[in-house]
């Protein structure tokens, strides 16, 4: 079973430091701890606030770790060189800030060529296989510049830039908060697909539903904290956080509307309020379903 | 009936030719009415929205007329317009609550807005307003930093119903939301019409399953063109139009999960407005298209308030 | 091959059907011609007296002559040659400081960051002038390469600040993490990621800081700190002033220097415009 653990985050923390000369300090990331192993999609779900961007980026060394660690495989990744981004890779939020505007678009797989496979034979027959993998036609992608091409169809050729590498954990963030309903769910689909062939995923995401969708276990976060953590199914049939019970009520429904709780007007600001010192309300107790998981 | 729109163009200037964004619509909207207009991106919904009210220089008004309460909008008369606007018809434009003034405090800035529309600020009356949708007075004394996205987004909403507006368009109020902020704040957009602050409301939107919590009809558009409008929940349970059918069928609703149930997208992509193509502007992807959908399909009624621009459908 | 040569070809594609840009290019190119082909067919010096003195326009000294009988059209291309290498030289030299600078403080951030914003704004607020008269009193060297160095030791600071600015917008945009992500070094993200993203920018830059010497250079000859020997543009045009041209009608002595120097830097940014174009795609379609 552990050998099958590719990802571990072990008390990982994030600290700012703001103000004047640093003086005060903004607890982003507390004491986060999860695992993704291979073949599975874990979800981190979290609001505007949560963290789960800053984890995102420090798990792919984007940004320093304060605290805590990030293992890859058993091995810290601080200590790893440039050879962990043949096996992690990353997807953002914005395709279109994802592509430099002047050059076309194929451009993120040509520099995978240039810095990982310079010697490469058969180059363009493994673009060919990557496209055909996130079903994108080589025409109609190939040579165009990105304000050419849809945000679906960008967001695809950057997990086919992911796949050119043989990767074995990718981390998804936000990738189809930008993208139109009717394109949102084939990006899905094909995080479902990665996994089918033993890659991990980290689909991070404001969206339960999505979430829900695609991943097998769930990681709630909260103002940096995780609240609740488990297989997807449980925690969407039992919540046992008070937080995570209020964000999947607030998930709208088609067909379905909200419970009539209180009166339409004068209801409490949903926002959370985080005090100066960054460490806010958050509740200190944490739901795990930890029978599920160490099963 | 609030509000009329008879067969309205509006084509936006660009270089390379006039991009025919809104290509055409009639509806109506009744008294009282809160109309959710869902479409995609490229769909023209926002650029409806903002015909409404207010033509920016790209855009052109190629025909159609606008009617409130009886009343010719005229659209294309920005002087005229200035009766209308923010008195008869207003907006909640998109961004809106990043566009706060930082420097000012929250009251300074809004009685200078009304003083440049030529509005006397009632405070006691501003402040009645603010209870109502859940704020305290004590906001007006507040820079717009020191509010989060749910309250600065409510204080505009207020603003933009100051003088009870016959109708309010409000253009993807939610969409840079957190969930449980996203349900407070389109409970208040409830909360302005039952309180009888707005005649009637388009909430224009991208998220059809939110708009279905509120509104009493939704009106889906497809590539500059109506495709269906209906009572929300006939549009939820029973759409007649394949494009909000298959839709629909993409949302994963929260609780289904891909192992269960494998959901598709819509293949291929909108047609460019540009230049688009004859007849039904879903054809290319639809998988119940035939010969007759070269001919542009009418927004024709097919069941008591339910109408659908499709000929399978009739 | 790879995708950097392919784009560099689009760019001379697109850079070769731009109006803006050949219109500038062919009018800095005339005024570059000029200076390097002109003292050469020209057979005396720029200061020599080989006519009458104060005549307008003929057919033998196609600009007129001084005060003194000194032909213009030799001075104006002599002039032409200096003003070219001061400002080249001048400018180019700010160009690279304020790049160096400003692409290192606005990519790193951080200490290095603010170390670096600290040296700039002691060099911005250091008075020019003061030290260049310590400059020339202890050295005593005049010629217009070191006239150029010191301009270009002196005037990179707001490039610098300018180029920090976009650096730092430019930083935080996801295709510099996905290079980071590709394993790309540091100064190959900034060469081939941001640096091309305000390639316009950066010529624009280079155009001010051109202009900029050029205008300097004019006020340190005014001064008696230029160049001792030889003639530039703002030499001709001060010259000009201190005899009285205007006054005395004599329009052929200070137009040429005046309408090259702004034919010059307007050409240059006329090409700057039309680079825009050529370098961004969007703009290329609409």
């Amino acid at each position: 079973m552990a050998e099958d653990v590719l990802l571990r985050l072990d008390r990982v923390s994030k600290v700012y430091k703001v103000g004047a000369f640093g003086g005060r300090e903004l607890a982003a990331v507390s004491d986060v701890g999860f695992e993704v192993r291979r073949g599975e999609v874990v979800s981190l779900i979290g609001e505007s606030g949560s963290g789960k961007s800053t984890l995102a980026r420090m798990i792919l060394r984007l940004t320093s770790v304060s605290g805590g660690t990030i293992t890859f495989d058993g091995t810290d990744v601080s200590t790893l060189g440039r050879s962990y981004y043949r096996q992690v890779q990353g997807v953002f939020q914005d395709p279109f800030s994802s592509f430099n505007p002047i050059f076309p678009a194929d451009r993120v797989l040509t520099m995978i060529r240039d810095q990982f496979f310079p010697r490469a034979a058969g180059w363009s027959e493994r673009v060919a296989a990557a496209l055909e993998d996130v079903r994108l036609d080589p025409g109609q992608v190939l040579g165009k510049y990105p304000h050419q091409l849809s945000g679906g169809q960008l967001q695809r050729l950057l997990i086919a830039r992911a796949l050119l590498l043989d990767i074995r954990l990718l981390v998804a963030d936000e990738i189809t908060s930008m993208l139109d309903a009717s394109t949102r769910i084939d990006v899905l689909n094909l995080l479902a697909d990665l996994k089918a062939r033993g890659l991990g995923v980290l689909f991070v995401t404001h969206d339960l539903s999505l979430g829900t969708y695609v991943s097998d276990r769930t990681v709630v976060l909260r103002q940096g904290r995780v609240v609740e953590s488990g297989p997807t199914t449980q925690i969407f049939e039992r919540p046992e956080h008070p937080y995570t019970r209020n964000l999947l009520a607030s998930v709208p429904r088609l067909g379905a509307k909200w419970a009539d709780e209180a009166a339409p007007t004068g209801l409490p600001d949903g926002t959370p309020v985080v005090t100066a010192d960054g460490t806010g309300n958050a509740t200190g107790n944490v739901a795990t379903h930890v029978t599920e998981e160490k099963a | 009936m609030a509000l009329r729109v008879t067969d309205l163009k509006v084509h936006y200037r660009t270089r390379r030719g006039e991009v025919k964004a809104l290509d055409g619509v009639t509806f109506s909207v009744a008294d009282g009415e809160i109309m959710g207009l869902a479409g995609e991106s490229g769909s023209g919904k926002s650029t409806l929205g903002k015909s409404l009210i207010r033509l920016d220089s790209r855009m052109r008004h190629v025909g159609g007329t606008v009617e409130l309460d009886g009343t010719v909008v005229p659209v294309t008369d920005k002087r005229r317009m200035n009766a209308f606007r923010f008195h008869k018809i207003s907006i909640i434009p998109q961004y809106s609550m990043s566009a706060l003034n930082p420097t000012r405090k929250i009251g300074r800035m809004v009685g200078e807005l009304l003083a440049s529309r030529g509005v006397r600020l009632e405070t006691a009356e501003l402040e009645r307003r603010l209870e109502l949708v859940g704020l305290s007075a004590e906001v007006l004394g507040r820079y717009p930093i020191e509010l989060s996205g749910g309250m600065k987004q409510r204080v505009v909403m207020v603003v933009s119903t100051l003088l009870n507006p016959s109708l309010l368009i409000a253009d993807e109020v939610t969409s840079a939301l957190d969930v449980s902020t996203q349900k407070a704040v389109a409970r208040t957009l409830l909360g302005l019409r039952d309180g009888g602050l707005v005649g009637s409301m388009i909430v224009v939107t991208h998220d059809i399953s939110l708009v279905y919590q509120i509104a009493d009809t939704i009106m889906v558009m497809y590539g500059g063109r109506l495709a269906e409008k209906a009572p929300a929940d006939a549009v939820a349970t029973s759409p007649r139009h394949p494009y909000t059918r298959a839709l629909i069928s993409s949302l994963p609703e929260a609780g289904v999960r891909h192992a269960d149930k494998r959901l598709q997208g819509i293949p291929g992509s909108p047609p460019a407005l540009l230049d688009p193509p004859p007849g039904c502007r879903f054809r290319d992807r639809c998988p119940l298209a035939f010969e007759r959908c070269a001919e542009q399909p009418p927004f024709a009624e097919v069941a008591p308030d339910h109408f659908v621009a499709c000929w399978k459908a009739m | 091959m790879t995708a950097v040569p392919t784009a560099r070809r689009e760019a001379l594609h697109f850079a070769l059907r731009n109006g803006k840009l050949l219109a500038g290019l062919v009018v800095v190119g005339v005024f570059l011609i000029a200076a390097v082909a002109g003292p050469l067919i020209i057979d005396y010096g720029p200061n020599d007296y080989v006519g009458p003195a104060a005549s307008p326009p003929s057919g033998e000294f196609w600009f007129g002559t001084t005060t003194f009988g000194q032909d213009v059209l030799a001075q104006f291309v002599y002039g032409l040659r200096a003003t070219f290498l001061v400002g080249i030289l001048g400018g180019g030299l700010a160009a690279v400081i304020g790049m160096v600078v400003g692409f290192t403080a606005g990519y790193r951030g951080g200490l290095v960051d603010e170390v670096l914003n600290m040296i700039t704004n002691i060099v911005l607020v250091l008075p020019a002038l003061v030290v260049l008269l310590i400059i020339n009193a202890y050295l005593g060297v005049r010629s217009i390469g070191l006239q150029a160095l010191f301009i270009g030791l002196t005037s990179w600071p707001w490039a610098a600040r300018a180029i920090r600015a976009q650096t730092f917008s430019l930083r935080s945009r996801d295709f510099v993490d996905l290079a980071r992500l590709s394993g790309v070094r540091t100064a190959k993200i900034i060469r081939r990621e941001i640096a091309p993203n305000m390639s316009s920018y950066l010529f624009m830059t280079f155009i001010l800081l051109f202009g900029g010497s050029v205008l300097i250079a004019a006020s340190l000859d005014f001064i008696g700190l230029g160049p001792t020997e030889g003639v530039s543009l703002g030499l001709m045009l001060n010259n000009s002033a201190r005899w009285s041209a205007l006054q005395l009608g004599m329009w052929w002595w200070f137009i040429p220097p005046g309408a090259g120097i702004t034919a010059i830097v307007g050409a240059l940014y006329v090409m700057n415009v039309g680079l825009d174009e050529v370098f961004n795609p969007k703009l290329r379609e609409m």
